[in-house]
């Protein structure tokens, strides 16, 4: 299979119409009916998310200012005005996609840009909480930084017209994706590290972006175009051992690179969460590929291996392996050093544990006493808050998100958009697993953001492009062959 | 791709069953463990979310001396000791890390108002969502008393750089004063800045150990108080006060060539003198003689009597008895050879205070408290009152309690005689006060009897009104040289003289 570009059947009423986009702009009243049923289920279900940001902002108030100011529904309103922006671009430019997904993220994403704010309450003195800007704080940037990340989304959605545009630049991708990887372990580490991981270029004091997180994109870019030319090769010719398909040697190639470059990524930038999620990235639209099983195996086997040499080796020669193996080690005893080495992952669970099953109410607890609470821990800091049920309901939306992005993937018709819209998706379950997992002793804890709630520009950015991608596939996948005759 | 697809969204749901199954094991079943766990912080923060009790002392209408005030960080109330290092060894204090010490320790259920005798309170918080203020503890402190006591050891004549002062109530046991010096400032160790615990490094490292209460827990040798037990000890054996005794200028115990003399040459050189007199001079060979006559058995017996080797008193609530600021036990070391028998060298030289024999102040005020009290000896207590947030709801009121009898009401009578008379013709002059009967013994000395220099000044004493006990007190000046007994004498007086003025007079 070379460049997937084979068009959907279009309907006979749109054979006369030529595949240029600009020729037959819809107005908004001109929608298909499907698409305007579709995208009013969004806006609905846009403003309902609204409202439970504004109404957390404003119990926030009612507990830490013991009243509600009339400044509580600023960050709301900007935030509702920035998603009906969006939402308008999808109408004009993406009628069909997934009606879920803004909704559903634009609640994650304006949950942590309350709870951020919640904590610059927190931090500042309580006769001046009331006069907080809009714009100050984490709370206040990670607002500014959602209005960019949004454009960034809008941006992407208009001009990216067909996913498979994409798959033309995926060398260039990919090359650029491995250099953003690879650069901030080059760098020194007054510019790359902040603590202890090498993950930053900082330009200045005030202004840092992780290269990495836009690197995943762009590495799933390439992996799915690479994968889609070279799935039958992958596939059929394989070496049977022990009753499983094996493939041939030189077929490992890339996945060997690849395997190298996640050890690399943990070694020298001392991240095993970025590693684990290249290489779970990479080894699962492998798999989703060349539907075979033996490849899921190779990558377990020698992800397992890693670990535990990396463990063996952190014990026997110290080196690049000692944090990796202090990891692990807090994680089976976090109490054995509590107040220096374990004091994240115990206060952590001390956040979480005093939240309980219902939680102290948003802005009722203590979620500062969480270390990196506004990054890493701010699962345990809201969990502290909103309670077994509360965090129940923030695993659920991103559940649904991703199960969105598999939706997407299964009905859309072309292979470089299955893999494309299946890596992205199990990319962000395994970036929500690895991260949830590692703040309440699931396992290892390892540095990761916490997609769309951690504060944190890349990120942030770097996520909702990641949406926008899954809003671009799933409109293609649910665009019908008869469509009213417009090909957008 | 599709069924690889659908398989991944397997995997998904595992990864996803697996992080909400851990959460309800964190949050729901370990849920309580965390939330009460030592290293959560949160805990403390509820802790200072609550006002704390105040504590006071027993003159009504004074100002409380701990008291806790709002302030606009984290933890919200502010633990403040006015009255400073005076009252610290009594209070304790109540640090941010770490466990309290003293009365804010011992009633720390009160005053952080998690007390089952607040649970009225706690219950309409539940309805009120308020945070009612713990209880409030009142002392038996005599303001006073305390306050002369610590100043006056901070600015003694003689220079002296450690002391303690205890005074009692021996009708009560109530303590009306108890300082140590030196002391220190407990606000330091309170605060919130995060500076208290390198205040408390630099406290501990500090030289003369400030942080340590002498008046409970450092011994001293009694030296020549120790000859009011002694006599005490004779009575028991059908002396009385006339009986005479053999002294003279020198003792030798038999079995030792160490000759026990008297301070100066000017005391006792006269071959025969009466016990009465022998106390009010302070006559060493004398005592050292009787002590011998009267054999390990007896000193043992008399000084169990008054309080000594009682390694389980507490000073805190009559109403728990094994709570409470410990007290270390007085001894009077070893009497007795390997073989059982009297070790008469030992005992001679024990007897006049010294060698291994140990008291805390405290015994030394009680043994003084014993004598006043017709030798009732009470049992020693702090806490006078306890009232809920309100400041009027009774919760606790102090009854007395007898300790131990010491001896026979008729010889109390017979010491208390002995002792007046050190004040007003012997060595405790100092004490004296104009319209009350005074009575004590002096003491000065080291484990070397013979040094004068850098020996501890003693004395223990009482106060009188028509026959009734005003107050008991012992003062020590430890190190102080020459001159050491007669300001420890001269500080008893102004100790009690406070408690007096605290009283009305009366």
């Amino acid at each position: 299979m070379t460049t997937p570009h084979t068009a959907p059947p279009a309907a006979a009423a749109a054979a006369a119409v030529p595949d240029t986009p600009m020729a037959a702009k819809p107005s908004l009243l001109r929608l298909d009916p499907a698409a305007r049923r579709v995208r009013r289920t969004e806006l609905w279900l846009l403003l309902l998310a609204m409202a439970m940001v504004a109404g957390y902002l404003a119990a926030v108030e009612a507990n830490m200012l013991d009243t509600v100011t009339m400044d509580f529904w600023y960050p709301a309103g900007v935030l509702t005005a920035v998603f009906l922006a969006l939402h308008v671009v999808i109408r004009l430019r993406a009628p069909f996609a997934d009606p879920v997904l803004v909704p559903t993220v634009a609640l994650l994403n304006g949950l942590g840009v309350a709870f951020l704010r919640r904590l610059d309450l927190g931090r500042a003195k309580i006769d001046e909480r009331p006069e907080l800007a809009i714009f100050a704080g984490d709370g206040g940037k990670q607002l500014l930084w959602t209005l960019i990340a949004v454009t960034g989304a809008m941006v992407l959605l208009w001009f990216v017209r067909d996913h498979r545009e994409v798959s033309k630049f995926a060398w260039t991708l990919g090359l650029a994706g491995i250099v953003l990887v690879m650069l901030p372990a080059v760098l020194p580490g007054s510019v790359s590290e902040v603590n202890g991981a090498k993950l930053w270029i900082r330009f200045g004091s005030f202004f840092a972006i992780q290269p990495g997180e836009f690197a995943k994109l762009m590495l799933l870019a390439f992996f799915a175009y690479y994968l889609v030319r070279k799935r039958e090769v992958l596939a059929l010719a394989s070496r049977r051992f022990l009753g499983i398909d094996f493939p041939r040697g030189r077929d490992l190639g890339p996945v060997i690179v690849v395997w190298a470059m996640s050890l690399l990524v943990l070694i020298f930038e001392k991240d095993l969460g970025t590693s684990l999620l290249y290489f779970g990235m990479f080894v699962v639209t492998l798999y989703v590929a060349t539907e075979r099983v033996s490849w899921l195996l190779i990558g377990l086997v020698l992800f397992a291996g890693g670990a535990v040499l990396a463990y063996v080796l952190a014990g026997a020669v110290g080196g690049p392996f000692t944090n990796f193996g202090q990891r692990v080690d807090i994680w089976l005893d976090p109490f054995a050093d509590p107040y220096v080495r374990g004091w994240q992952l115990t206060q952590s669970l001390m956040g979480l544990g005093t939240g309980g099953m219902f939680g102290t109410g948003p802005g009722a607890g203590n979620p500062l006493l969480v270390p990196e609470v506004r990054n890493d821990f701010i699962f345990a800091g809201m969990g502290e808050e909103v309670g077994l049920f509360g965090l129940t309901a923030l695993l659920a939306l991103y559940l649904l998100v991703v199960s969105r992005g598999l939706r997407a993937a299964l009905a859309v018709r072309d292979s470089f958009g299955k893999l494309l819209a299946g890596g992205l998706a199990f990319t962000l379950a395994l970036q929500v697993f690895v991260i949830i997992g590692g703040v309440s002793k699931l396992i290892p804890l390892t540095g990761q953001t916490t997609p769309f709630l951690s504060a944190g520009g890349s990120s942030l950015v770097a996520n909702w492009l990641l949406v926008a991608l899954l809003l671009r596939i799933s409109d293609a996948a649910r665009t019908p062959a008869s469509t009213g005759g417009v090909r957008r | 791709m599709n069924a690889p697809l659908r398989r991944v969204g397997v995997v998904v749901m595992v990864l996803f069953g697996l992080l909400f199954a851990n959460l309800n094991w964190v949050q729901a079943y370990k849920g309580n463990d965390y939330r009460t766990s030592p290293y959560n912080g949160r805990v403390q923060i509820d802790e200072y979310d609550r006002q704390r009790g105040y504590i006071m002392v027993s003159n009504p209408g004074s100002k409380p001396v701990a008291l806790s005030t709002a302030t606009k960080g984290n933890l919200k109330y502010l633990r403040s000791y006015p009255a400073g290092a005076a009252y610290a060894h009594v209070l304790g204090y109540k640090p941010v890390n770490g466990s309290a010490t003293g009365v804010e320790q011992l009633e720390n259920d009160i005053l952080s108002g998690t007390s089952d005798k607040l649970f009225a309170d706690r219950l309409r918080d539940i309805f009120t969502g308020s945070h009612t203020a713990g209880g409030n503890v009142t002392l038996t402190l005599s303001k006073t008393a305390q306050d002369t006591a610590y100043e006056q050891l901070v600015k003694n004549k003689l220079g002296v750089k450690s002391g303690a002062v205890v005074a009692i109530d021996p009708n009560t046991g109530g303590i009306l004063a108890m300082a140590s010096f030196p002391s220190f400032d407990p606000n330091l160790l309170v605060s919130h800045d995060g500076k208290a615990d390198a205040s408390y490094k630099k406290l501990e490292g500090q030289a003369g150990n400030p942080l340590l209460n002498r008046a409970l827990q450092e011994t001293y040798p009694p030296a020549s108080t120790f000859k009011v037990l002694v006599s005490a000890a004779a009575l028991s054996a059908n002396k009385n006060p006339d009986t005479p005794l053999q002294a003279g200028p020198g003792y030798q115990a038999p079995g030792t060539s160490h000759i026990i003399r008297n301070a100066t040459s000017s005391t006792c050189p006269e071959d025969q003198v009466t016990l009465k007199e022998a106390l009010t001079v302070s006559c060493n060979t004398a005592f050292a003689r009787l002590g011998v006559e009267l054999g390990s058995q007896r000193l043992n017996d008399t000084a169990r009597a008054f309080g000594f080797y009682d390694d389980s008193l507490r000073v805190g609530n009559l109403s728990a008895t094994d709570r409470g600021l410990r007290v270390a036990e007085s001894v009077l070391g070893p009497l007795t050879t390997s073989s059982g028998g009297d070790d008469k060298p030992n005992i001679a030289i024990s007897s006049i205070g010294l060698n291994e024999v140990r008291v805390t102040p405290l015994q030394n005020a009680m043994v003084a408290a014993s004598i006043a009290n017709d030798c009732s000896q009470m049992r020693p207590y702090l806490v006078e009152r306890l009232v809920g947030p309100d400041l009027t709801t009774g919760l606790y009121s102090a009854a007395p309690k007898e300790l131990r009898r010491s001896c026979t009401p008729s010889e109390a009578a017979q010491l208390r005689e002995m002792m007046v008379s050190v004040v007003e013709n012997g060595t405790g002059k100092s004490a004296k006060i104009s319209g009350y009967v005074v009575g004590g013994k002096t003491g000065t000395g080291t484990a070397d009897e013979e040094a004068n220099a850098g020996s501890d000044g003693w004395f223990i004493g009482f106060a009188m009104k028509d026959g009734r006990a005003v107050a008991a007190v012992a003062v020590i000046l430890d190190d102080a040289g020459k001159g050491g007994s007669g300001e420890a004498a001269r500080i008893a007086g102004l100790v009690m003289k406070g408690v007096i003025e605290d009283k009305g007079g009366k």
